[in-house]
């Protein structure tokens, strides 16, 4: 059942998110009220902002919110984007295992494309040092037995950009144009 | 390594994973790591300034709000920096990597719609001539949550 009562407040809590996204993209203003700051720009209340903020917080719409380090600067200088051929029987358990690994910070399974490239599953493995970093692979290989598959670390050697996902356009309201 | 003290470590292990949503949050951050609340501005517009603090926001999930990618090149050595930068010229990119591999440009992209992600994709393999691999997530099986420090 998808009444139309229910569509409409569908498309009411997605323009919603997308004012807060795109009012968030540049990242919460540093000042004592960052929220009246954030409600001045969308022409809402303070009130208003911090109720649908912690809406959208508590959602699956965002994974997190907090503060987003650089972990370059940081001193994590080494990190590895594994990329793995697990068989697809496989692939979820062997995720499951890796995904609890010190260092590993993202773990995402992706197609492959055939032949150039075969690899099903990706973590990141992170570290101070690139030995860090192939110790704790090594150790996760051997743990998991995982000898057999093929598998290489692509290490990074430059960033070229790292910085917020621009997600969201400027939604349609916030343009005067909010017909839809 | 940059230098922290316990409290900005403190700082940044707590709130990497939540964002306290009430009307003075860097106030609720200070008392919670003993700091002042003009103590933990100041710290955030530092970070800001020294390149380790991105900004304070959301990680948005990309398969509930719009759409997402990862690609690759492989480009010719002599060609990265140009191509690097071209690639880097689509707001859309917001990571972008080189990596040891054959494919050896690694980029993340995201946009309201995957239209704009395949239009994005296209032009950037028509305009460099390269090979272009396009990697969308199928599954996520664990999420970025922040570094422990």
């Amino acid at each position: 059942m998808n009444s139309i009562a229910q569509r409409v407040a569908q498309q009411s809590q997605q323009q919603t998110t997308e004012l807060l996204l795109h009012a968030l993209q540049e990242g919460l203003p540093i000042v004592e009220r960052p929220y009246q700051a954030l409600a001045q720009q969308l022409g809402w209340s303070e009130d208003q902002v911090i109720s649908e903020l912690d809406a959208l917080a508590g959602s699956d719409r965002v994974r997190r919110m907090g503060i987003v380090v650089k972990h370059r600067p940081l001193g994590f200088k080494a990190n590895a984007m594994v990329v793995w051929d697990i068989p697809d029987d496989k692939v979820d358990a062997v995720a499951a295992l890796m995904s609890k690994y010190e260092g590993v910070t993202l773990c995402y399974e992706r197609p492959r494309r055939m032949p150039e490239w075969p690899y099903n599953l990706f973590c990141m493995i992170h570290g101070y040092q690139r030995d860090q970093v192939l110790d704790r692979l090594a150790q996760m290989v051997k743990d998991l037995e995982l000898g057999d598959i093929d598998h290489q670390p692509l290490f990074s050697t430059r960033c070229f950009k790292q910085c917020g996902g621009r997600y969201v356009n400027k939604p349609k309201s916030q343009l005067g144009a909010g017909h839809g | 390594m940059y230098q922290l003290t316990d409290q900005e470590r403190q700082l940044l292990n707590i709130y990497q994973r939540k964002l306290p949503i009430e009307q003075r949050p860097y106030a609720a951050m200070a008392e919670a790591c003993g700091m002042s609340e003009q103590q933990v501005i100041d710290c955030l517009n530092k970070w800001k300034e020294d390149g380790i603090l991105s900004r304070i926001g959301a990680i948005v999930n990309h398969q509930r709000v719009g759409a997402s990618t990862l690609a690759a090149l492989a480009v010719p050595e002599e060609n990265m920096e140009v191509i690097a930068e071209q690639v880097n010229a689509y707001s859309e990119v917001n990571h972008n990597y080189q990596r040891e591999h054959f494919f050896n440009l690694w980029f993340v992209l995201a946009a309201p719609t995957q239209e704009r992600i395949d239009e994005v994709l296209a032009e950037l393999e028509e305009t460099t001539g390269l090979p272009l691999l396009n990697l969308p997530m199928l599954k996520a099986h664990h999420l970025d949550l922040g570094f422990p420090l």
